[in-house]
């Protein structure tokens, strides 16, 4: 058990801990400014390195505590959230602290155990803390075992905390870096009591994310950032229809262009062009003449699309979500109905940092480092392209330049990298997307259609709803095993009878939803907050025109309806008290509201807007509530509030991917838009957790966003919009 | 050949005229905190300062660039992450993902130069850099936290630094 086993080859592998692995050096071909990098997977392990406590924790005898990872940072403040668990548990010094990322290999050969690479679903925390809380707890027990044996004591009578071991009676005291070693020989304890979420110190506290310092002087490398001796750069063009493929190239015409060195077909749909620098190869590309077969989908456009989802809003076959009640016998007997039909068009998850990957291939090993959610699915797609088992493949996982989902289920650009890197066996080739590439390419936010009906008694009470939703399947594209008698499980987030991936609040005596499954030829993929984010904009923009069809107050009509469901309500009314709902608006401003749960999470938001004569939105502010049961970092819940409505609301304002003759439209940020500054409404966040549960912060936010300003907007305009988004509208703002 | 003037040091670049500065400074030179975006001085992700000006370099080639000009980039702002900016970032923990964040702290601390207390609608009008994490308002509260307009404790942000002290 003391055997440093792989921890040292671990600790090497991590790009986590930038304040020790990269460093500034000076370069006199660049005039002192090269930056030189520590390249995980390249360097030596320096000796000396002491072994680990166990997977999760090294405690080096300066006291550094070395927590590791196995989710990936993309921005959402996972490294520090989990660490923060791991430390509570620990009992150390967190000012100590860092953190590494442990491979995918390396998990492979300890038969996986850090557990899920998987960062996507908002699970980070929710689905990782437990046996990462039981990771530090039990290097705890077994540093105080350690002191106990060396001070020959009963166990009983030490005690830890601040990275310290105690026995009081004799005064005694070791420091977590001199007993680690010891430690490390410890059997670990079969029995690991936690704490008390009430007792912690470190978990629940809002302290600052360990990975800003780089964040501020450039010196965090990202994947496009990586540089090794002897590399490439390669850029590509895949067939800009989906389903097409690559017919032929005239590699003759750039091949004497400098520093081109040669131009590789990537598959059967794309080509590559590898150079001495990026741009070099991304200017070549742009001058190779290609011819495309273009294949089935060649006139494919929008509105056909729209069509196909319209059928299946009135077809007789639909997988049920829910059911209760006899809804067509409620609907039949109903006083009253009230029909809406909404859509929500395709997104771009429009990262920041484009796809990209740096591939080394040889006969007998395939190496590559990437920013990726999911470092053992990196390793599968790398390990399938290169054409060798996993075990002779490694993956370096580098920061993310934002993931949103785009980075998670489906490696394509790995793929690419490691088919690029084949062709020049033994020479690292750099693959980084151009922001059109990544436009045209993406893993599309499905398209959907919904058709909500429902059926009011005489009083004008809501006895009856029915949701039919027509559209995309991500699993039916990406996971058809999951697919089960036709139902797609992840269609319905937030409108399950309960469960934590959503559970539908309302009280409806009687109440259908189902999903007529309709799949255009655009790849889709998991797009930040998933179903959830149409499915809120469906359910709080409808029971909002059920609320002002039957004269009630929108809020009012919620709170009926929610009055079993406790947390729901709990959300609701703290955004609606402190948003002073029923209270004057600033005169010109008007309101609107909207809650869900998913993600395991609570969520409700209430928004201001006001709309000028030329139609001018402005959203003033946010008030939103978060109850996601335990609230591990509160500073970084609110960043992740924050953040959740700038990718929402960039979705619902301007976001909308089309495609005419087969090809997505929009290419650029010129023409696929987002939330800017200027746009930004104030937010105020309330993080209420109330215990008993773990949900996440990345996604559910996002879900409450647009309904909340729609709904604003139409208190504002009297205008209803169903369909995003919004700047497809001209608002008039309503006759006072 | 081209020289340049890069944080206070000439250099030597080989690169084409028509290379944007971007791509000198990141692969010549290997000056990797500037970033690529969008190629079209859309996302800001590339702003360094020319001559003490923003400026997105994506779209500025070498040939446009004298060896007088001096360029400066998110490495050479300070030497040690103690410009005005860099330290309110730091007190707000602004950054999430991080990759537009070069980018934002050189246009912030070009506004701060120009407009040394700027007003909200000079931050929107000057900060037209892209965020997908969305860190805009803290950002914004940064910005007049560095210009000395806020004081910390109304910045409703309750953070702890490593030791345990409000930050």
């Amino acid at each position: 058990m003391n055997a440093p086993r792989d921890g040292g080859a671990v600790r090497g592998a991590g790009p986590v801990d930038t304040g020790r692995r990269w460093f500034l050096q000076s370069s006199a071909a660049a005039g002192g400014l090269m930056l030189a990098f520590h390249v995980p997977g390249l360097a030596a392990e320096a000796p000396g390195t002491p072994p680990e406590v166990n997977a999760w924790v090294v405690i080096q005898p300066d006291e550094t505590v070395i927590i590791r990872i196995a989710r990936s940072e993309m921005g959402q403040g996972t490294l520090t959230g989990l660490a923060q668990l791991v430390a509570e548990e620990l009992d150390c010094d967190w000012a100590r602290v860092k953190t590494e990322y442990p491979t995918p290999g390396q998990n492979l050969a300890r038969k996986r155990v850090w557990g899920s690479f998987s960062t996507g679903g908002s699970r980070g925390v929710r689905e990782s803390h437990d046996y990462m809380r039981k990771g530090g707890a039990s290097a705890r027990l077994m540093l105080m075992q350690a002191a106990a044996d060396s001070w020959k004591v009963p166990v009983s009578e030490v005690t830890a905390s601040q990275g310290q071991v105690r026995h009081a009676a004799s005064g005694r005291v070791g420091s977590y870096g001199q007993l680690a070693a010891l430690a490390a020989a410890q059997t670990p304890p079969a029995d690991v009591p936690l704490k008390d979420p009430k007792d912690w110190k470190i978990a629940g506290k809002p302290f600052k994310r360990l990975d800003t310092r780089a964040k501020l002087d450039g010196s965090q490398v990202y994947g496009m950032d990586l540089r090794l001796p002897g590399m490439l750069s390669a850029a590509i063009k895949d067939c800009p229809v989906f389903g097409g493929k690559l017919k032929s190239f005239d590699a003759a015409a750039i091949t004497s262009r400098p520093g081109v060195k040669q131009v590789v077909p990537v598959g059967d749909s794309a080509v590559a062009v590898v150079a001495d620098t990026w741009w070099r190869a991304k200017t070549a590309l742009d001058a190779l003449p290609i011819v495309w077969e273009e294949g089935p989908n060649a006139k494919l456009d929008s509105q056909q699309m729209a069509d196909m989802l319209k059928a299946g809003l009135a077809a007789p076959e639909a997988a049920v979500g829910q059911r209760q009640g006899d809804v067509e016998a409620a609907m039949a007997g109903a006083a009253r109905k009230i029909e809406a039909v909404y859509s929500y068009p395709h997104q771009n998850h429009a990262t920041m940092e484009t796809m990209n990957a740096t591939a080394r291939w040889t006969a007998e090993r395939c190496e590559v480092w990437t920013p990726t959610q999911n470092g053992e699915a990196a390793l599968a797609a790398a390990a399938e392209a290169a054409g060798l088992p996993p075990a002779q493949c490694e993956v370096y996982k580098l920061h993310l330049g934002g993931g949103f989902g785009r980075r998670g289920a489906v490696h394509d650009w790995v793929r690419q990298a490691v088919t690029i890197a084949r062709a020049m066996p033994g020479t690292p080739v750099k693959l980084i997307w151009s922001r059109e590439e990544d436009m045209l390419h993406g893993r599309y936010h499905p398209i959907t259609q919904c058709k909500m009906t429902a059926g009011l008694d005489a009083k004008g009470q809501l006895q009856a709803l029915h949701m039919r939703i027509s559209g995309q399947s991500i699993l039916a594209d990406l996971f058809p095993q999951n697919i089960k008698n036709g139902l797609d499980p992840v269609v319905f987030q937030g409108l399950n009878q309960g469960g934590t991936e959503g559970a539908f609040g309302y009280a409806v005596p009687h109440l259908l939803i189902d999903h007529a499954m309709r799949n255009p030829p655009v790849p889709p993929g998991f797009w930040r907050g998933v179903n959830l984010n149409q499915n809120a904009i469906y359910v709080e923009s409808f029971i909002d025109e059920i609320a002002h069809a039957t004269r009630k107050d929108p809020l009012a009509l919620r709170r009926e309806l929610l009055a079993q469901s406790p947390k729901h309500l709990a959300v609701l009314n703290a955004v609606a008290e402190k948003a002073g709902w029923g209270k004057p608006a600033p005169k010109g401003h008007y309101r609107g509201l909207a809650q869900i749960m998913g993600f395991g999470s609570y969520v409700a938001a209430c928004a201001e807007v006001s709309v000028a004569k030329d139609g001018t939105l402005k959203i003033h502010k946010i008030v939103a509530a978060t109850d996601p049961g335990h609230a591990v970092n509160p500073q970084q819940i609110q960043a992740q509030v924050e953040g959740s409505f700038v990718y929402g609301l960039s979705a619902a304002l301007f976001g909308e991917i089309t495609l005419k003759d087969g090809r997505v439209q929009q290419d650029n940020f010129h023409t696929y838009p987002v939330v800017k500054m200027e746009h930004m409404p104030q937010v105020e966040s309330i993080v209420m957790p109330s215990g008993g549960f773990w949900g996440g912060v990345g996604e559910p936010t996002i879900a409450v966003a647009a309904p909340a300003v729609l709904n604003a907007v139409f208190a504002a305009t009297g205008q209803r919009i169903r369909e995003l988004p919004l700047s497809k509208h001209q608002l008039k703002p309503k006759v006072a | 050949m081209a020289q340049l003037q890069v944080n206070g040091k000439t250099v030597e670049v080989d690169a084409d005229g028509d290379t944007p500065l971007l791509w000198a400074l990141r692969e010549q030179l290997g000056l990797t905190g500037t970033k690529y975006g969008c190629g079209l001085a859309q996302c800001g992700a590339c702003t360094v300062h020319l001559n003490g000006e923003a400026v997105r370099s994506c779209v500025r080639p070498l040939s446009t660039v004298a060896p007088t000009d001096r360029i400066t980039t998110i490495e050479g702002l300070s030497p040690d992450a103690s410009h005005p900016v860099q330290k309110a970032w730091a007190t707000l923990d602004v950054p999430q993902c991080g990759f537009c964040q070069s980018g934002m702290i050189m246009a912030a601390a070009a506004l701060l130069k120009d407009k040394p207390k700027p007003t909200d609608a000079d931050i929107d009008t000057a900060m037209t850099n892209i965020c997908r994490c969305g860190t805009y308002n803290r950002v914004r509260a940064a910005i007049h936290l560095a210009a000395g307009q806020v004081n910390r404790k109304a910045i409703a942000i309750r953070l702890l630094d490593p030791n345990g002290s409000e930050a």
